[in-house]
């Protein structure tokens, strides 16, 4: 059996003459919670609704759980929370969890327990019996979420879920995700808000245009602290030995304005130098190591990159707002 | 299947709690109130006419109780159209179709699950509107038209046509241009068959093809023609003298045609909603 819970080889979808996913490839492993990325019009929904049998897809290939999109069995263990939460507004929030109860074959107690439970955990309990229509928007966003893991599924797909919710709605969809990835559930996470992303995925890619630009592991790019130095000149042998405290980065990526004209002069000029190190603890190091061999240290900060500056950076210059 | 059972079970569940069928009720009520009402009067008169002879007062009964089953039948037709014309569409549009298809339910299964559900509310009230007139024709002038186990089937079968037609219009119009659509065709059904009637009557091959054609296009109105036909006696028939005595019969063959086209509009829906995308 497959390890991944998703699965993508050149997905593309057309809609007449509209392109609205060029070329999608991507892995998500069963049990992590992988962040889905891109701007206004990247493609995104549609992907998601490929994925979920939504959408047929003009070319490729998709599998979810090992088997072929579309597939009824596989989609028994999958959870969806779509973007714009609408349904029966004339049911009660009890009533709709035991109605997509039943559509995955859950019945009786089982079926009334579960739904009890997940009312419950989004604390919805006291609103259970009102119908949906009195709901605000944030109680909506709630019990979608509670919808989509009426079935226990193992694989969750959730669309913009913080989307109005206050401060403390977010801080328990977070605790319900990170409660789905002890339990080994993958999640599939498409949000704008790139600080939720940030705190909750394990892997995230970025598309744009209908295709696939990056795929990592969060940790890879935005653990750490990235180091600026302004040195005075520094020979070959310096320049290469400052590897010892972390990875070099390249002068130009990131680099402030001030210092552009700097960094694109390379080693040998005074100038600035960047490297990304563990943490705070190889600061001094750095500097006691750098005086040590004669170099003029000028200056010498930090910079945390945050997901939302990799963003920027990944996409290009050329995004307009959505 | 299950599955397809919950599908019927919301949609009737819909239909409840937005009081369509408490509507439907009350106004079916006051329909065969105010039915009864004008019933009782014609047929008080009627029965102390003596310048009336038995056949004539029967004729005179049997016209009135076709005038209510008529008022039925275009009561059901609009109830065929109308209250199934959201259910794909305005889902769709608003987007809880996602949610719904995105379970391991095959998309025919909530297709079908709809169109019985709207077949069981719609069929439901034709069959208790109906049965009132007859009780009503029953319990006040004595009377019971022929027929009647050929012709509240055949209306039967006509709601069970436009339910599908405004079920499947709903898988890739709009609403509004749904509803537009199944009342375009009714009335190109209704126009053509008054076409054929006249055609016959002045003897018009050309006019009689015309309404045929439109019969074929949309049987709905030949199907009342015919049931009228049906539940009235041979005398009637012949005499004409009721605007439900047909001068060119719907033949048996266009119940068949309406039967197949009606299967044939369920399975079109049902691959028109597998393949479109939400």
């Amino acid at each position: 059996m497959s390890d991944l819970a998703v699965e993508t080889h050149g997905l593309r979808k057309r809609f007449g003459r509209k392109l609205a996913v060029a070329d999608l490839s991507l892995s998500v492993r069963q049990g992590e919670v992988f962040g889905f990325l891109g701007p206004n019009g990247a493609g995104k929904t549609t992907s998601l609704k490929m994925l979920l049998g939504l959408v047929a897809p003009s070319a490729g290939r998709a599998a979810l759980l090992g088997a072929p999109v579309g597939d009824r069995r596989a989609r028994a263990g999958v959870g969806f929370l779509p973007e714009h939460f609408r349904f029966q507004d004339w049911l009660t929030g009890r009533e709709i969890l035991r109605f997509h109860g039943r559509l995955f074959g859950l019945h009786g107690r089982a079926l009334h327990a579960r739904a009890d439970a997940l009312l419950e955990r989004v604390r919805l309990t006291e609103a259970a019996d009102r119908k949906l229509r009195e709901y605000s928007k944030g109680m909506l966003q709630r019990v979608g979420l509670a919808l989509a893991l009426v079935n226990e599924p193992r694989l969750v797909f959730l669309d913009e879920p913080t989307s109005g919710l206050d401060p403390i709605g977010r801080l328990l969809v977070r605790d319900v995700i990170r409660e789905l990835r002890e339990r080994g559930v993958t999640v599939f996470l498409n949000s704008h808000l790139l600080g939720e992303v940030e705190v909750t995925c394990d892997r995230v890619t970025f598309i744009k245009g209908g295709r696939t630009l990056r795929e990592m592991t969060l940790g890879e790019e935005t653990a750490g602290v990235e180091v600026e130095l302004r040195v005075g000149p520094l020979d070959a042998e310096t320049a290469a030995g400052l590897a010892r405290f972390g990875r070099l980065l390249s002068p130009a990526a990131g680099a402030a304005n001030e210092s552009a004209a700097a960094l694109a002069a390379g080693p040998g000029a005074t100038g600035w130098h960047r490297l990304k190190v563990a943490d705070d603890a190889a600061l001094p190091e750095i500097a006691r190591w750098l005086v040590g061999r004669g170099v003029a240290l000028h200056e010498l900060r930090t910079v945390r990159r945050s997901l939302e500056a990799l963003f920027l950076e990944i996409m290009g210059d050329d995004q307009a707002p959505g | 299947m299950k599955r397809l059972l919950v599908v019927v079970h919301l949609t009737l569940h819909e239909a409840m709690r937005r009081r369509v069928l408490l509507a439907a009720l009350l106004g079916g009520l006051a329909f065969l109130i105010l039915y009864g009402v004008g019933f009782h009067f014609i047929a008080r008169d009627v029965g102390r006419n003596a310048r009336m002879t038995l056949i004539e007062k029967r004729v005179a009964l049997n016209a009135i109780t076709l005038a209510g089953l008529y008022a039925v039948n275009l009561l059901a037709m609009m109830s065929a159209v109308l209250l199934p014309v959201d259910t794909l569409s305005g889902e769709i549009a608003s987007g809880s179709m996602q949610a719904l298809a995105a379970k391991p339910v095959r998309r025919v299964e909530i297709l079908l699950g709809k169109w019985l559900a709207y077949v069981l509310v719609v069929a439901g009230y034709l069959a208790g509107m109906a049965g009132g007139v007859l009780l009503v024709a029953r319990a006040i002038g004595h009377f019971t038209p022929p027929g009647i186990t050929g012709g509240i089937p055949l209306m039967l079968v006509e709601v069970v046509l436009l339910v599908s037609v405004s079920i499947a219009g709903g898988t890739r119009l709009s609403t509004v241009t749904n509803g537009m659509m199944a009342f375009g065709l009714y009335g190109l059904a209704f126009i053509g068959n008054w076409v054929e009637q006249i055609g016959t009557y002045v003897d018009n091959q050309a006019a009689r093809d015309v309404g045929t054609v439109a019969s074929l296009l949309m049987p709905a109105e030949a199907l009342w023609q015919r049931a009228a036909w049906m539940m009235q006696p041979a005398l009637m028939r012949d005499l004409r003298v009721t605007p439900f005595s047909p001068a060119s019969v719907p033949s048996p063959a266009m119940v068949w045609w309406a039967a197949a086209y009606t299967l044939v509009v369920v399975i079109i829906a049902a691959r028109s909603f597998a393949k479109r995308g939400l």
